[in-house]
């Protein structure tokens, strides 16, 4: 337990110390969303119709933007080494890395996102699903990223590929996301969606653990 | 047999004795299988001709899933057990299952013009079936990332084993979400939906596509271990002739090594 946590400050305190990564997340999100006004046209009857999805979909890419700093600092100074040699199981470890990653990225967003929902003319009932499926959302996002991260270390172009590698894997929790804030919007009630996208993220939990904590074995090799 | 085949050697000797066997039993079944797909199945009552795209859609969906399956178990064999040539069995298959999900994508799309009236639809199968194309470009984008060609096939056999959960996605997508895409004609509760004048060109088919997937793997495996043997043989003299396989051959000396 005490490895667990010390991880997790650690990682905590070195992205505080270099605060500009978490701005440059959220500067992303907000500038990915700002976009599609000026690519869609400013009716706000339009935007209001995809403005889940935007949101959604801008706060996908910003994570996916977000994934080098999960392992590869680690991985090019040999801290990685030090934390797979001590008790800690490389899994924890893994956890540890997310639930920081986490903290740096998907909260940045959830807090972000209620002034985006006003930019895109969301409707008040929709902007509470839309903060409540982030929440649960977002951990998954970390979690399936971290698999992704480990499978490219030492690859070349790393940003890239995984982005190629993850988006698949983001999608259940897309769909679940967007299909929430619908229903709260038609009134069919937002909880079977809700429900199955933290089904999603627990599912991520065992499997984006393990896959992640195989793949950087295979990196320290 | 796996086992007996993992010395590479024996797996080159029994594979080279086969291959001619098998590119003829599959050239045969495609010859069958087209003859009666396109001359005796009986026409739709609703869709007239064009049904017979059926007898390529389906099958190359099967084999599109099936061979992803193969790549997933490959890898499982390869980080479990470390089998000499599972990892090149995975590699060899994937861009076989590219193709078969990309004909099924486009046969699909060429069925669905004027059986839906588009050429695409985001329904849960077609979704689900693009998904699955984007696991295989992953994976062999993946691979191909590494100058350690082992660290890439190991890389590789993890994602593998990842993504094979879209596969029950692919399978049930029909079931769960009632959108255009029909569902399950064939293996469903009461039997198959066909009937028989259908179903046995569709089987002839499956197996046809079924033998080209293995008769394709093996050639794409051998080809693998001969540049495998290729690149150790430069290894071991360099400055010969060999070592430099795109340089002009200088006719007037001696070759280094015969």
């Amino acid at each position: 337990m005490a490895g667990f946590l010390g991880l997790l400050r650690r990682d905590l305190q070195l992205a505080l110390r270099q605060g500009g990564e978490i701005g440059l997340v959220l500067g992303f999100f907000v500038l990915a969303v700002v976009l599609f006004p000026f690519g869609v046209g400013p009716e706000l009857e339009i935007l209001r119709r995809i403005g889940a999805g935007i949101v959604w979909v801008a706060a996908l890419l910003a994570a996916v933007l977000s994934l080098d700093r999960l392992f590869a600092a680690d991985y090019a100074d040999g801290s990685l080494d030090q934390i797979a040699l001590v008790a800690l199981p490389l899994e924890m470890a893994v956890i540890a890395k997310c639930a920081a990653h986490w903290v740096t990225t998907g909260l940045p967003l959830i807090v972000v996102s209620p002034l985006l929902a006003v930019l895109v003319d969301l409707d008040p009932a929709a902007i509470a699903v839309l903060i409540a499926g982030l929440a649960i959302g977002t951990p998954a996002l970390s979690l399936f990223g971290a698999i992704a991260a480990a499978l490219t270390l030492g690859a070349r172009r790393p940003g890239v590929l995984s982005s190629l590698l993850v988006l698949p894997l983001y999608l259940p929790t897309l769909i679940f996301g967007t299909g929430a804030v619908e229903a709260a919007l038609t009134g069919a009630g937002p909880r079977a969606h809700l429900l199955l996208l933290g089904a999603v993220t627990l599912a991520a939990l065992p499997i984006a653990t393990l896959a992640a904590a195989a793949a950087l074995r295979q990196a320290l090799d | 047999m796996i086992n007996r085949l993992a010395n590479p050697a024996r797996f080159m000797r029994v594979s080279g004795r086969a291959l001619p066997w098998f590119g003829a039993v599959t050239a045969l079944s495609l010859a069958l299988g087209l003859y009666l797909a396109l001359l005796v199945a009986p026409a739709d009552y609703q869709q007239g001709e064009t049904v017979r795209i059926m007898f390529v859609h389906v099958p190359a969906a099967w084999l599109a899933l099936q061979t992803y399956l193969f790549v997933a178990i490959a890898s499982a064999v390869a980080l479990v057990w470390r089998h000499p040539l599972a990892e090149i069995a995975a590699q060899a298959a994937a861009p076989v299952g590219a193709a078969f999900t990309i004909v099924c994508l486009a046969t699909g799309s060429l069925w669905g013009r004027p059986m839906w009236g588009t050429w695409w639809v985001w329904d849960a199968r077609l979704t689900s079936v693009l998904v699955l194309l984007f696991l295989y470009l992953g994976y062999m984008a993946l691979v191909n990332a590494f100058d350690d060609a082992s660290r890439g096939a190991r890389a590789g056999s993890v994602l593998a084993l990842v993504g094979v959960v879209n596969l029950p996605i692919i399978k049930f997508s029909v079931d769960w979400w009632n959108t255009l895409h029909q569902p399950a004609s064939l293996m469903r509760r009461g039997g198959p939906a066909i009937d028989a004048s259908m179903l046995v060109p569709l089987l002839t088919m499956a197996a046809a596509f079924t033998l080209l997937f293995v008769w394709l793997l093996l050639v794409r495996m051998r080809t693998a271990l001969n540049e495998r043997k290729a690149r150790a043989l430069r290894q071991l003299a360099p400055g010969s002739r060999l070592a430099e396989p795109d340089a002009a051959p200088d006719r007037g000396a001696q070759p280094a090594m015969r």
